[in-house]
């Protein structure tokens, strides 16, 4: 077996220097009749051909986004990400390294944590930010939570704008853990008036922007009302890269920023892992969840990293820990780092600006097609479109052309039936010119073919 | 002349006419180790004895301090908040955390003069 | 901890870097941030002209500056290269960091998770699409099933603590269905962080339960906690302490017996993987952690994956998502037609990336495979315990399971304590052991070298722990107050970092020499 060192001689001496006969006499607390003394029926072990063909086989089963055109969004987004950031995301040294507890062998990590948390903090223009979250839906659900000891109130309020699934992860934990969610109906207009819905017993309001449907949200007035009735605002996005180009939900006034950063250096992969985003202002650091790394010194005065405010976790505070959270997301905030860091200040905005353009070209090209409206006045790199008929199978019917074409919104709430004809369509900077064309086509085409 | 009262959980209470000033003992910081944070209560809140009244926090721990008296807060040392080592330098005096309104003086029977805490304390090793 | 040694120690360079010009020492390289390295202008990536468009920003677009530096590729490689160079990994060298199971990561898993068709998954792309992906998200499930010998499995949690939550909310709306809502938790005092604080985030009141001299639960003191208002109780086997709990089904039938569930945490499976089936002690429920039992790595921090296995009277109870076999091939359930699930706990199905390198690392060991390793990871903490029982003090008699756990009796009078060992053992070229855990051990090492290690790399490893006991015993505590003294940075003021939290970089700051 490749991957254990011991030989049977090796074991017979250790067994012999430990003074017990056999393996299983190692496992004599084992209750009676519970030591299994042959293995379960899996199959056996395989070389690294037969593991790679069989999950190859399985693999290819699937239609990838790199092998078709693809718009696919609604909180997940395919970019190009360069090959530097998957070679240096696979050396050994931050792959197989573990949580930075011991910071004088860990001092890559720490300052990597420490260059992501600046720029999470620059980008969301807060003052400060975690070393990450599971995904921006947990992250959403941690930062009401925050919400919720700060303000010492007990409701969120949250947005029709916001991710159906951050809104199911945000009232599953209300509903099990004690607080109180108030859900806005879906917004695919942008049109909900939030305000309305705040009173004296709400800690916060949840909007995401762009939204789910991919309105931008102007916060200004919205921070303003909020804060006057006493509650905190926290910012959604599940498109990292649109912060390059719009304003920042610090510059707004927002309390807390929340984000999905899969957009910067992680694959889509199905869904995960990603991770998740955290910044706020100042005045929340003791609240904040998760990991920090803070700069310090060393005996001999040079400046260095570690884990810092470890007092509000759950391996010192334990009941009165501020969240159960042990792991963070390191290698994919490395991912997204490094992404970064090669991107710039330049690069981010370019990026950002390409696919603001490359969107909106195709808003433009697709509303052409008869019976297809735009619902978004404004947008950054994904939008909504009502479709004459119902967005699910003429979904299906494109990817039998092979082009995904966008993500029908009744996958994600499928009990309103006003939202069955809508789609939304996500453009990127991995989109070309031929692309467009195939999904002008294919929409067409499929258009015609569903009932 | 005020005097000093201790809980075996390690604060002391002085009590001067119905103030009594709030803190924790030497023996507490030193075991703690540098104080880095300390959560005090807010001014108005009503707290019971034995209940919590703040957090002390050094780099590896966090701890509850408990009201050795049940009363109003009617100061907190707003100083600890940025010079938390106060506690670590001079716990018996300006490291204090709180000025509670004693309402009930029986709630001082039972808790340890200088002499009974040293005994304790010493008990403790 | 910012006070210098006294006394002059051979070899030791408390300012070696001053010797040189540059400040790095041979392979030892200064690297300042990312932030104090750019320039207005330059990036590492070259992207194309954009197009003409239509503005449809409605005036909300950036105002300002985002204030990210300006770095080309090669200064990017070379920086992240850099401080890849100041971390210790399982790839370089021993790890025996308990309760945390760092074994070998193969590269197989991640070759896998890259191919085309997994890596390159939506997860909204529809399900005909997806087929592959499903059936690869169902076999995993089978395997864990199999392992666990439990019926079902939620795969979504991203990680051990998450796992925790998915398992106690499950059984909360298994008791709630019932109209039998309850209010206390038991945990051992030994237990992991995580446990009482997802009980308590769970809305739960943390009722602990003591050990025994054994280091096992205290069976009469368990029994004598439980009531009609326990819902549960979250045990870890083998526990914190590196022991089988030989009472489990005592304590499994007398949780029972009063209603509440049994939520096992998953943590060292490590030790019984292909030996001990789970759900045949009367598990309720149990995480797994996919990033110590089945070598997904660990990534500085994460990412993780906490599947959780259930028994039938919960698994009604689980989170969205769950695949299913459905008429044409696999199906997703996305959205609970039931309305006994208790709901969503992440965005979309769960960290896949890890199910793909977790099923490429079972199928390489197999059923036959696991089986070994799991015995040799038990084999060697043994072997350690063994070669290191007389010059330290082990915590508890007898052989243990799959780590060693010892107090720091052996330290004492010396003046050295845990801590000051454990830094020590990084200048001897290992990472440290787990210290100070678990609690009910004064003082704990804990020490988990996982199958990953050779016969040879033991001994070697054995000896450093060893000749540092006698060096401890020897009086030499300004040596071990010092250490580590060969690592990029030594020990670092946690104190300062606390009292004054400095979380980002910002420009303000006076920039420190580069290169």
């Amino acid at each position: 077996m490749r991957y254990l060192p011991l030989t049977e001689e090796d074991r017979r001496a250790m067994l012999a220097r430990i003074g017990v006969p056999s393996i299983d006499g190692l496992y004599r607390d084992v209750p009676a009749g519970a030591l299994l003394k042959a293995p379960v029926d899996l199959p056996p072990h395989a070389g690294e051909l037969e593991v790679e063909r069989a999950i190859g086989a399985m693999a290819a089963k699937n239609l990838g986004t790199s092998a078709v055109p693809s718009f696919l969004g609604a909180g997940a987004y395919r970019h190009h990400v360069p090959a530097s950031v998957d070679h240096l995301i696979q050396r050994g040294e931050f792959l197989t390294s573990y949580t930075p507890y011991q910071p004088e062998v860990t001092q890559g990590t720490l300052q990597v944590l420490f260059e992501f948390q600046t720029q999470v903090a620059l980008l969301t223009g807060m003052d400060v930010a975690n070393a990450s979250m599971y995904d921006g839906a947990t992250a959403a659900v941690e930062a009401v939570m925050m919400a919720n000891r700060v303000t010492r109130r007990k409701k969120a309020l949250v947005s029709g704008s916001v991710h159906p699934h951050y809104r199911a992860v945000i009232e599953t934990y209300g509903h099990h853990t004690g607080f109180a969610v108030e859900s806005a109906p879906a917004d695919p207009e942008g049109r909900e008036d939030i305000l309305a819905k705040v009173d004296k017993d709400t800690s916060c309001v949840v909007i995401q922007n762009p939204s789910f449907f991919g309105h931008l949200v102007d916060f200004e007035t919205l921070c303003d009302a909020a804060h006057a009735a006493g509650a905190l605002v926290i910012a959604v996005t599940t498109e990292a890269v649109s912060y390059g180009l719009i304003r920042a939900p610090g510059n707004t006034g927002c309390d807390v920023a929340v984000a999905e950063g899969q957009s910067f250096g992680n694959p889509l992969g199905f869904g995960g892992p990603y991770v998740g985003l955290f910044a706020c202002k100042e005045k929340f650091l003791r609240q904040m969840p998760g990991r920090l790394a803070g700069q310090t010194v060393d005996v001999d005065g040079k400046r260095g990293w570690v884990l810092t405010l470890s007092t509000r976790e759950q391996h010192i505070r334990r009941e009165k820990a501020t969240s159960n959270i042990c792991t963070n997301s390191g290698l994919c905030a490395l991912a997204f780092t490094i992404h970064l860091t090669l991107l710039g200040e330049a690069g981010l905005r370019r990026l950002a600006e390409l696919n603001h353009a490359t969107a909106s070209n195709l808003a433009d090209r697709l509303t052409g097609i008869p019976g297809v409206k735009l619902l978004n006045d404004t947008f950054f790199n994904e939008f909504t479109l009502a479709l004459p008929k119902p967005a699910a199978p003429v979904v299906e019917a494109m990817a039998r052309r092979r082009v995904l074409g966008g993500v029908p919104v009744s996958r994600l709430v499928p009990s309103d039936p006003k939202l069955a004809n809508l789609l939304l369509v996500a453009a990127t900077e991995t989109v070309s010119e031929a692309d467009m064309a195939a999904l002008e086509t294919a929409l067409g085409e499929s258009l015609e073919e569903v009932k | 002349m005020s005097t000093i009262r201790y809980t075996k959980e390690h604060e002391w209470v002085m009590v001067d006419g119905d103030v009594a000033t709030v803190g924790i003992s030497p023996y507490a910081q030193e075991q703690l180790g540098d104080v880095v944070f300390v959560e005090l209560p807010e001014v108005g809140k009503k707290v019971e004895k034995g209940k919590e009244l703040a957090v002390v926090e050094s780099v590896k721990a966090a701890s509850e301090v408990y009201a050795p008296i049940s009363g109003e807060v009617t100061e907190v040392n707003g100083t600890l908040t940025d010079a938390p080592a106060t506690v670590n330098e001079d716990a018996l005096g300006k490291g204090w955390f709180a000025k509670l309104k004693l309402a009930n003086k029986t709630d001082l029977d039972g808790l340890m003069d200088e002499a009974a805490y040293k005994k304790y304390v010493d008990g403790l090793h | 901890m910012a006070e210098r040694p006294s006394g002059t120690v051979s070899g030791a360079a408390t300012s070696a870097g001053a010797g040189t010009i540059s400040g790095n020492r041979g392979l030892m390289i200064e690297e300042p941030l990312s932030f104090e390295q750019g320039m207005p202008g330059r990036t590492g990536v070259d992207l194309p002209d954009v197009p003409k468009h239509k503005d449809r920003l409605g005036g909300l677009g950036r105002r300002n500056e985002i204030g990210l530096p300006g770095l080309s590729e090669p200064q990017v490689v070379r920086h992240y290269t850099r401080l890849s160079q100041k971390n210790y990994a399982i790839d370089m060298g021993v790890y025996p960091l308990g309760s945390c199971t760092m074994k070998h990561n193969p590269r197989l898993n991640e070759k896998a998770v890259r191919m085309p068709g997994l890596g390159d998954l939506h997860p909204m792309q529809p399900v005909s699409t997806v087929q592959g992906a499903l059936e690869l998200i169902d076999t995993l499930a089978h395997w864990l099933k199999v392992l666990t010998g439990m019926p079902a499995v939620a795969l979504s949690p991203a990680a051990g603590a998450h796992g925790e939550l998915c398992g106690i909310l499950a059984i909360r709306a298994a008791q709630v269905a019932k109209g039998d809502a309850r209010r206390r938790i038991l945990v051992p005092e030994s237990a992991h962080g995580t446990n009482p604080a997802t009980a308590a985030a769970a809305g739960y009141e943390v009722d602990p339960v003591p050990a025994d001299a054994r280091g096992r639960v205290d069976l009469a003191a368990f029994k004598a906690k439980l009531g009609a208002d326990v819902a549960g109780t979250m045990i870890t086997n083998p526990n914190t302490c590196g022991l089988f709990e030989n009472e489990i089904r005592e304590v499994a039938e007398a949780i029972h017996a009063v209603g509440g569930y049994f939520y096992c945490d998953g943590a060292n499976f490590n030790a019984i993987v292909g030996r001990v089936r789970p759900g045949d002690l009367g598990v309720d429920a149990m995480h797994i952690n996919l990033h110590k039992t089945f070598s997904t790595p660990h990534g500085g921090g994460g990412p993780g994956a906490g599947p959780v296995v259930l028994s039938e009277a919960l698994a009604p109870y689980a989170p969205v998502p769950y695949v299913v076999h459905g008429k044409g091939g696999f199906d997703l359930v996305e959205h609970d037609g039931t309305g006994k699930s208790f709901g969503r706990l992440k965005g979309f199905h769960g960290q896949m990336g890890m199910f793909v390198r977790a099923l490429a690392y079972m199928m390489s060991h197999g059923s036959d495979g696991l089986r070994v390793a799991s015995g040799d990871a038990v084999l060697n903490a043994n072997y350690i315990l063994a070669g290191l029982k007389d010059e330290l003090t082990p915590a508890f008699e007898g052989t243990c399971m799959h780590e060693a756990l010892f107090n720091d009796s052996f330290l004492e009078g010396t003046g050295v304590t845990t801590l000051d060992f454990a830094k020590a053992m990084i200048d001897e070229g290992y990472h440290p052991m787990t210290m100070y855990f678990p609690l009910v051990v004064h003082g704990a090492l804990l020490m988990e070298p996982t199958e990953t290690e050779s016969r040879d790399a033991l001994d070697r490893y054995v000896e450093s722990v060893k000749g540092l006991a006698k060096r401890a015993k020897a009086g030499d505590v300004a040596y071990f107050q010092g250490c580590p003294w060969h690592t990029p940075r030594r020990r670092l003021d946690e104190t300062l970092a606390a009292r004054h939290p400095h979380l980002r970089w910002k420009p303000e700051e006076p920039k420190k020499a580069a290169e």
